[in-house]
């Protein structure tokens, strides 16, 4: 089957890498249209080979006989340990990565040319277009990566460029101090994943996805011999890994980072932080999925995503800033997909939940791209963050409105829009599985459709008689064109028979429309539509009323449960002064001191022995003959005695 | 002559190499310093002699090494003496403290 070369793909990852350095490296000389252009343009030449890649993989190369095989088109080893254990870099296709690079080139595409005329007159431009050329590279390799060690390379530079883009307005100190959150959270769930990478790769010796998630794999025996608290060392690798995923996915405990880093600029919190890096930790338990099944772990997975799912939607009620709302919807309908692999089964209908989650991937993808840019299309007309500050816009942004609209409709899940068709999948995976955490997702989903009702009538309605200074108008094409793309992609991308193409064995199942949760999720959707209308179409006393009436719930999830106060009151005062000051101490005082108490010794001591050195050339005959005389007299005295 | 006992010889020649090294230690002339060392030279010269003349009357190699001693101081003090003159068209001074120091480079 290799004898179609597809050795053309390495075109997506030499392209974007090479911008990065000629954008990084000679933007300055430039206009910044010109790097802007140079950019997208070259993103263009990539979306188009992206596209032919997965054209020919899912319908030309990928299947042998009715299984999509894996298939490492290119291999080059890199490092070389000790019998198998190597480091290879490479690319390989299979339905997943097939999927990411369209998902991945076409959000990139579109918010290229949505930051030409965003982020226009920006200070750093041609920076902008560098960094996010470096993050669609990482984000390529990391989605095409033949084995975990490459995964983990690209992993870390994907975290290193949404670093440097929040704080891309570097001279505000909350977005640098929202970087370093940010990387700081994520670095520390990254050791976790480098700890699994270890100890799995220790008990496979490979580092080969192809060897690992062979389904009969011999070392999966070995590693569930050896055992650690209780739990085998299969299970620890499985849930270090996890971690690793919930770190860059924003899982709770680690979500805290996201709606932080909603101070980059908008265009790139929709790239990195909504469609693409935020689901690295998604694709990375599918990409291992195969081991996962039937584990402890990922039944632990499901109720974290489920957790997850429920928390951040509670609190995206509550938030009055529109990027922070649409951050903890991001986390929400990521722990949808998480919880969707959790409850997954290997194989045939029993891997549902492993098709629906790619499939809310590439849907969510697509809408909560275009809820982003549409609300960077809204903070461009008003200038501010704030729900407060806009209302009635639906006048001034038509285009952002309806846009908007459709996004919204695909979020809640409104039959026929993407949304529906994937979180229904996940729905009724989920309800074969284990009612509990159906009942969570099921809580989450009727609130996602309020609070994204609630956010849409807040801009759109809501005050409609509001006088604003200046008057809001539409932005230009550049940003109008991607948003109207992306509705298309957001409203009809649920039709796409996902369960044909990416399963969890390869082979193609038919999902049906399971009418009883279909029918439920429907019914939650139409519900929290219909309360948020009734609550924030027009301006009313009802939503005052009602944080009256729970003041306490309110106050909690609008400071977001507390969650950033435990991990500050975990770092500060039980890490920082239980454990690192101490060790500070120790070090200052013993070691340091210790080292210093040489040097003082040696110094004090040179001090008093100086004066043999003092130069003067009778002294040294003095104490030479002295020396002389007294060796004189020791050897006449010593042969004195032995002749006596 | 034969009456003067070898002790006596060498107690003169002790006193010369000592006064000598007194003068070695002490002077910060050069000229005195490298007087105080053909002392010291002589003084060694002397004990040859007496040996010689004591204990091997029959031979001569220590009468020899008396002569090829003073020979060598000659040589010596000739190179001493260029020394001190160059030294003293430098620093027009000849005493031995740190302004010697500054010939080294």
């Amino acid at each position: 089957m290799n004898d179609i070369n597809m050795s053309y793909t390495l075109i997506l990852l030499a392209l974007p890498f090479l911008m990065f350095l000629v954008l990084g490296l000679l933007g300055n000389k430039m206009k910044p249209l010109v790097a802007g252009v140079l950019g997208t343009l070259s993103l263009g030449v990539m979306a188009a080979v992206a596209y032919y890649t997965a054209y020919q993989y899912f319908f030309v190369v990928g299947k042998v006989g009715e299984v999509y095989q894996s298939l490492p088109v290119f291999n080059y080893e890199w490092l070389q340990f000790y019998g198998e254990l190597k480091i290879n870099l490479g690319i390989m296709l299979d339905p997943i990565s097939a999927l990411m690079l369209v998902v991945i080139t076409t959000v990139s595409l579109m918010v290229h040319i949505y930051s030409l005329g965003y982020m226009k007159g920006e200070r750093g431009f041609q920076r902008y277009y560098a960094l996010l050329s470096l993050f669609t590279f990482a984000m390529l390799g990391l989605v095409v990566a033949t084995n975990i060690f490459q995964m983990y390379i690209f992993w870390e530079l994907v975290g290193v460029s949404s670093f440097a883009l929040i704080s891309f307005y570097y001279t505000k100190p909350s977005a640098v101090a929202a970087s370093k959150k940010a990387f700081i959270v994520t670095r520390f769930a990254d050791l976790f994943f480098l700890i699994g990478i270890l100890i799995i790769s220790y008990f496979a010796g490979t580092f080969d996805f192809a060897t690992l998630t062979d389904p009969d794999a011999p070392f999966i025996g070995s590693a569930v011999g050896a055992t650690f608290l209780g739990g085998t060392a299969l299970s620890w690798a499985l849930a270090f890994i996890f971690i690793g995923g919930a770190g860059k996915s924003a899982m709770m405990p680690f979500h805290i980072w996201l709606p932080d880093a909603m101070e980059g600029p908008t265009p790139a919190s929709a790239l990195i932080h909504a469609a693409t890096m935020v689901v690295a930790g998604v694709f990375l338990v599918a990409r291992l999925f195969p081991i996962y099944v039937g584990t402890t772990v990922l039944e632990i997975i499901g109720w974290v995503g489920a957790i997850t799912a429920a928390y951040a939607a509670i609190v995206a009620c509550a938030q009055t800033d529109i990027k922070r709302v649409l951050a903890f919807s991001t986390i929400s309908q990521i722990a949808f997909m998480i919880t969707s692999l959790g409850v997954s089964g290997y194989g045939g209908h029993d891997g549902l939940g492993y098709m629906a989650s790619m499939f809310h991937l590439f849907t969510h993808a697509f809408f909560k791209a275009l809820l982003f840019m549409g609300a960077g299309a809204v903070i461009h007309a008003v200038h501010s963050n704030e729900m407060k500050d806009m209302g009635g816009l639906r006048k001034y942004l038509p285009i952002t409105h309806i846009t908007f609209a459709v996004a919204v409709l695909a979020i809640a899940g409104i039959f026929p829009f993407s949304g529906f068709w994937s979180k229904d999948e996940i729905m009724a995976a989920a309800f074969h599985h284990n009612k509990a955490i159906f009942a969570l997702l099921f809580f989450a989903a009727c609130l996602t459709a309020f609070y994204m009702s609630r956010l849409y009538y807040r801009i759109f309605w809501y005050d409609n008689n509001k006088d604003y200074h200046h008057k809001p108008h539409e932005a230009g094409p550049t940003m109008t064109i991607p948003l109207i793309i992306l509705a298309i992609l957001a409203a009809f991308s649920g039709f796409v028979p996902f369960s044909k193409y990416i399963t969890s064995d390869g082979k193609a199942f038919e999902a049906h429309i399971d009418m009883l949760v279909a029918g439920l999720s429907t019914l939650a959707a139409v519900g929290g539509i219909v309360v948020a209308t009734l609550m924030y179409a027009k301006k009313k006393d009802a939503p005052n009323k009602f944080t009256q009436t729970f003041p306490r719930l309110y106050k909690w999830a609008s400071d977001r449960f507390y969650f950033d106060e435990i991990w500050l009151f975990v770092t500060r005062k039980i890490i920082f002064d239980r454990i690192s000051k101490p060790i500070a101490w120790f070090d200052r005082h013993i070691v340091d001191g210790f080292m210093d108490g040489l040097a003082y010794v040696t110094q004090a001591a040179s001090d008093k022995i100086k004066g043999l050195q003092s130069g003067h050339i009778q002294q040294y005959i003095f104490v030479y003959l002295i020396g002389a005389l007294s060796l004189v007299f020791i050897f006449i005295f010593f042969i004195a005695f032995l002749l006596s | 002559m034969n009456n003067i006992p070898m002790e006596a010889c060498l107690a003169i020649s002790t006193l010369m190499f000592f006064a000598g090294v007194y003068g070695f230690l002490s002077r910060k002339n050069m000229i005195m310093v490298l007087v105080s060392l053909e002392l010291m030279l002589n003084a060694v010269d002397l004990n040859f002699v007496v040996f010689n003349r004591y204990l091997y009357p029959g031979q001569m190699e220590g009468m020899f090494f008396a002569l090829f001693g003073i020979a060598i101081a000659a040589a010596e003090t000739a190179i001493a003496i260029a020394i001190i003159i160059n030294i003293y068209r430098n620093v027009k001074r000849i005493y031995i403290d740190e302004n010697i120091t500054e010939l080294k480079h």
